[in-house]
C-alpha cells in the first residue's frame, strides 16, 4: 500500500527539515546523546518497567524470579507428555552429540563438533536455517581493526549496552573470539561487503564508539545462514538432519546427566525418542510469545521451547526480566507490521523524526533507550504520526542517506528493503519509513558458564537461549556473533565431553514427573496448559469452533 | 505507559475483519472468502490452516513459502512469497513448501576457483535451454537466467553479484525444464568468489594473530576486575568514532589498540 494522502502531507514536514538535517550531519553536529542518567530515566516508558507484565515463577530452580507472564505461563504448564506413556526402552536414534535448533547456532555446533571427531545429529521444529539468524539484517560486531579497534572497546560497549550487568566471562569469550569467528566465515566463504583490497566494510550501530559493524548487504544474517547451512550439507555422513522434528522433552540418565530427547514429528505425529552423549539446546528466542502483545520480528519457531526444556530439566534461568525490543520494527503498510528495519539505516545517517518533522532522539542510542524515546514520543507526547489502523510511528527518515551518501547508495546497500517496499508502493529512496519497537529479542535465557555449559552434566546451550551475554540489552550485531561464537564453542565442548568418555545408564523422565509434582504442590491452575508452544497459535478462532471432533494439546491439533 | 496493546489490538483486528471487504480465494481450486488485506499466508491461516511447511520467517527472506497462483482466464502463473503478496480476488494457489533440489557435496577450501567447477560439479548446467522461465519464476526479481548464462560461461563473480538476493525458496528449480537447481549453483558461486577470488581482509588476519598471541590479555583483565562505577567511567571517556569518518580513522588514544 503506498502511503495515504494524510501521510503524504506529513511527510511534506519531513522533506522540509531535511537540507538543514542533512548539512548538520555532514557538518559532524549531531542530535545530544543522553547521558547515563537520561537514558536510566527513559527507561520507564520501556515495556520491561511495566510491572503489570511480569509475575513471578513459582516452580523450578529459579522461582521467586519475576519475568514476563508470557513466559511464565509456559514455565507454569505440563509437559506435553506423559511420562509414563514413553516407552525410553525403544530408542529410535543414537549418536554422540543431538543438536536441537538448526539456526546459526546449532549449525556452527554441528561443523565443530564434526571437527573434533563427533557424530552429530541436529533435530530441528522446521527447516534447517528457519532461525531468527536468517533473519538478523545489520550485521556482525568484530574488533578486527586494531590500528584503532579492539577487543577492550567492544567489551566496553557490550557493557554500556548491557547496563553493566553482563557476564564479564562471557562478554570476554564473545569479543575475544569475534575475530576468530569472522576469519572462519571468511574461510568458509560467507560474501561480506568488502573494499576492493578485501578490507571488511563496516559501519555503526547503536552503542558502538567504533565502526565494527561488518556486513553482508542487508542480508546479513541469511547470508551467514546460508553459507553455514550449505557447510552443513556438505557433511551428510557426520551430520545427520531431521526436520519438522521438535524437541519435546530432554531425557536424562539414572546419574542426572543429559542424554538425549524425545522429538516429536510435526508431520506423522509421533513421539521419537533420540539416545545422545551430549546434548546441545539451540533453539533460540521466543519473539511469538508476543510479549505485552507487541509484533515481533521473529521467525515463526520462536517460541522458546528449549529453554522450557532445560528449565524442567534443572538449569536456571537469568536476564530474562528484559526483553529487546527493536526501535524499527515497520507499523505501515499493515501487511509489514513488526518487519525488521535494520538498524544499519541509523547506522548510514538516517534520522528518527515524530509528526512535526523533528528530531526528538539521537538515532543511535542503545536499542532500549532508542525504543524507550519512541513510545515516550507517541503515546506521552503525543508526537506520533498516527496509522490508518488506529496505532502510531515515527519517521525513519532513509532518504537522507542518499542525500549524504550519493545517489543509489540505499538502493545499494539496502535492497532487501527498497524492493519489499517498492512492491508496497514506497520508494524508500525518496519517502521515510513508518517504524515503532516491534519484539525483537530474548535478552536473556538459561544459565551458562564460557564454555557453554549448563548445571546439568553433558547439556550445553547457544544462542538467544542462553542469558548473561549481553545482560539487560543486548547491542546491534552482537546476536549474530554471539551465536557462532558460542555455537563453535559448544560444539567444540560436547565433541570434548563425549571422548572424554561418558558413563552410560538408565534414560529417565524422572525430572518431568518431579516437575509435575512440584506444579500440582504450588497449586498452579493449569488449565490444560502445555509447553512447549512449539508453533504459535494463529487459528482463526470462528474456524475452532466448528473443528468439533479435534482437540488441541496446547496450540497444536 | 498504561496503555497497553494488547486487548484493543485483537479487538480492533476483529472489528475491521467483520468490516472489511471479503474476497474469494482458491486454496489448491478450493473456495475461501478473506479480508483483502491479507498476505496469502495470512489468509492461509483465516481460512482455518495451521501452517507447518510453508512457513519460515514471515519477513520474505528465509524461502520457505514459494507459491505459484494464477488467475480464471489467465494463461500465466504468477509467483510470490506467501509472507510478502496479497491476496487478490480468484487467485487460485498452490504452495511449494519443498522441492527437492541436487546439492552437490564439496570442500570448499580445496575446490578450484575456476569457473568450470561449476560445471563439473552441476553438469545439468549446460542442458539450459534459456527459455527465461526461472527469471520469471522468481519472486526476488533476480534475473535468474542472467546468472545461469553466467555459470555457463565460467563467471563466477557475475554469478555470485547477480545472485546474492537469492532466498532459496526453489521456485526456479520447480519449473526449469532443464531440471536446474540454480539456487545450488549460485551459492556454490558465492562461496567459491567470497573465499577464493576476493581477495581476503589482511587486517582480521591480523587481528586473528593479535588475539592468539594475547595482545589484549591485560587489558581485559583490568575490564573484568573493574567495578561498576570505574567501567562506567571508562565507558564514559570512550572516544567515539564520528559517523562521517574516513575509514582510515584514529583514535586520539592508542593504549588499548594491543600489546
Amino acid at each position: 500500500m503506498p502511503y495515504t494522502p494524510e501521510l503524504n502531507e506529513l511527510i511534506k514536514k519531513v522533506e522540509k527539515t531535511r537540507p538543514a538535517r542533512v548539512e548538520k550531519k555532514r557538518a559532524g553536529e549531531e542530535f545530544q546523546g543522553m547521558s547515563l542518567q537520561e537514558r536510566e530515566a527513559i527507561l520507564k516508558y520501556h515495556p520491561d518497567f511495566k510491572e503489570e507484565g511480569r509475575t513471578e515463577i513459582l516452580v523450578g530452580p529459579s522461582k521467586g524470579y519475576r519475568i514476563a507472564k508470557e513466559m511464565v505461563s509456559l514455565l507454569h504448564a505440563k509437559s506435553r507428555l506423559d511420562p509414563d506413556a514413553v516407552d525410553l526402552g525403544h530408542v529410535d536414534y543414537e549418536t554422540d552429540v543431538l543438536i536441537i535448533g538448526a539456526g546459526g547456532a546449532g549449525s556452527s555446533a554441528a561443523l565443530i563438533a564434526r571437527e573434533n571427531g563427533a557424530r552429530v545429529l541436529m533435530a530441528t521444529k522446521l527447516r534447517i536455517g528457519d532461525a531468527n539468524t536468517m533473519m538478523a539484517e545489520g550485521g556482525i560486531q568484530a574488533a578486527i581493526k586494531n590500528e584503532k579497534d579492539s577487543p577492550y572497546y567492544h567489551y566496553l560497549d557490550v557493557l554500556g549496552g548491557g547496563h553493566f550487568k553482563n557476564d564479564p566471562e562471557l562478554v570476554e569469550t564473545l569479543v575475544l573470539e569475534a575475530p576468530k569467528v569472522m576469519a572462519w566465515l571468511e574461510k568458509l566463504g560467507a560474501m561480506f561487503s568488502k573494499f576492493e583490497d578485501g578490507r571488511l566494510k563496516a559501519l555503526h550501530g547503536g552503542g558502538t564508539s567504533r565502526k565494527r559493524m561488518h556486513y553482508a548487504g542487508d542480508i546479513t544474517g541469511a547470508e551467514i545462514m546460508r553459507t553455514l547451512r550449505d557447510e552443513v550439507k556438505n557433511h551428510p555422513d557426520d551430520i545427520k538432519i531431521l526436520e519438522f522434528s521438535a524437541a519435546v522433552e530432554l531425557i536424562l540418565n539414572e546419574s542426572g546427566a543429559c542424554a538425549g530427547a524425545v522429538l516429536f514429528n510435526l508431520e506423522t505425529e509421533e513421539y521419537i525418542i533420540v539416545r545422545a552423549k551430549a546434548v546441545i539446546l539451540a533453539t533460540g528466542g521466543s519473539g511469538r510469545l508476543h510479549i505485552q502483545g507487541f509484533t515481533t520480528t521473529n521467525h515463526y519457531g520462536a517460541t522458546g521451547d528449549g529453554l522450557i526444556l532445560a528449565y524442567r530439566a534443572g538449569v536456571p534461568v537469568r536476564f530474562l526480566h528484559t526483553v529487546q525490543y527493536h526501535p524499527t520494527g515497520a507499523i505501515f503498510p499493515e501487511q509489514a507490521e513488526g518487519l525488521l528495519i535494520t538498524e544499519k539505516f541509523r547506522g548510514a545517517g538516517a534520522n528518527v523524526l515524530n509528526i512535526d518533522g523533528e528530531q526528538f532522539v539521537y538515532e543511535r542510542e542503545p536499542r532500549d533507550v532508542e525504543s524507550a524515546a519512541f513510545i515516550r514520543e507517541c503515546l506521552e507526547r503525543g508526537k506520533g504520526v498516527p496509522t490508518p489502523t488506529g496505532k502510531f510511528g515515527v519517521w525513519l527518515d532513509s532518504p537522507m542517506i542518499d542525500a549524504l551518501k550519493g545517489e543509489g547508495t540505499v538502493r545499494k546497500e539496502f535492497p532487501g528493503k527498497w524492493i519489499l517496499f517498492h512492491r508496497y508502493g514506497i520508494d524508500i529512496t525518496k519517502e521515510p519509513m513508518l517504524v515503532y519497537p516491534t519484539l525483537h529479542y530474548q535478552n536473556g535465557g538459561l544459565e551458562i558458564n564460557n564454555r557453554t555449559e549448563t548445571r546439568v552434566p553433558g547439556l550445553y546451550a547457544a544462542g538467544e537461549i542462553s542469558g548473561g551475554i549481553h545482560g539487560e540489552n543486548r547491542l546491534m550485531g552482537n546476536s549474530l556473533l554471539d551465536v557462532v561464537v558460542f555455537g563453535r564453542i559448544a560444539g567444540c565442548a560436547a565433541a570434548g565431553y563425549v571422548q572424554s568418555g561418558v558413563k552410560d545408564g538408565a534414560l529417565s523422565l524422572d525430572h518431568i514427573r518431579a516437575y509435575h509434582r512440584e506444579l500440582e504442590a504450588a497449586r498452579i491452575p493449569l488449565d490444560g496448559r502445555v509447553a512447549p508452544m512449539i508453533l504459535p497459535d494463529y487459528s482463526n478462532p470462528e474456524v475452532r469452533k466448528k473443528q468439533l471432533t479435534t482437540k488441541y494439546h496446547g496450540t497444536l491439533r | 505507559m498504561s496503555k497497553t496493546e494488547t486487548k484493543p489490538k485483537k479487538a480492533a483486528a476483529k472489528d475491521k475483519a467483520a468490516e472489511e471487504r471479503l474476497v474469494p480465494i482458491f486454496v489448491m481450486g478450493k473456495r475461501y472468502e478473506v479480508p483483502a488485506s491479507l498476505t496469502i499466508q495470512k489468509a492461509l491461516e483465516y481460512a482455518g490452516y495451521q501452517l507447518v511447511r510453508g512457513c519460515g520467517c514471515r519477513g520474505g527472506i528465509c524461502g520457505a513459502c514459494g507459491t505459484v497462483y494464477r488467475f480464471p482466464n489467465s494463461y500465466r502463473i504468477e509467483v510470490g512469497l506467501a509472507c510478502q503478496t496479497v491476496v487478490q480476488p480468484d487467485m487460485y494457489i498452490a504452495q511449494i513448501p519443498f522441492f527437492p533440489g541436487n546439492k552437490a557435496v564439496y570442500d570448499i577450501e580445496s575446490l578450484p576457483a575456476v569457473g568450470a567447477t561449476l560445471g563439473a560439479l552441476y553438469p545439468e548446467l549446460f542442458k539450459c535451454v534459456g527459455c527465461g522461465t526461472c527469471t520469471r519464476s522468481c519472486p526476488m526479481d533476480i534475473d535468474v537466467l542472467g546468472y545461469v548464462s553466467k555459470a555457463v560461461q565460467a563467471d563466477i563473480a557475475a554469478v555470485a553479484e547477480g545472485s546474492f538476493d537469492c532466498v532459496m525458496c526453489g521456485l526456479c528449480a520447480a519449473r526449469c525444464p532443464a531440471e536446474e537447481v540454480q539456487y545450488n549453483i549460485a551459492i556454490l558461486a558465492r562461496r567459491l568468489y567470497a573465499r577464493h577470488l576476493v581477495p581476503q581482509a589482511k587486517h582480521l588476519a591480523a587481528a586473528v594473530k593479535a588475539v592468539e598471541n594475547k595482545a589484549f590479555g591485560q587489558a581485559l583483565g583490568e575490564l573484568k576486575k573493574m567495578s561498576v562505577d570505574e567501567l562506567k567511567k571508562a565507558y564514559k571517556a570512550l572516544e567515539t568514532e564520528p559517523d562521517m569518518a574516513e575509514e582510515f580513522w584514529l583514535p586520539r588514544d592508542k593504549s588499548y589498540l594491543g600489546e
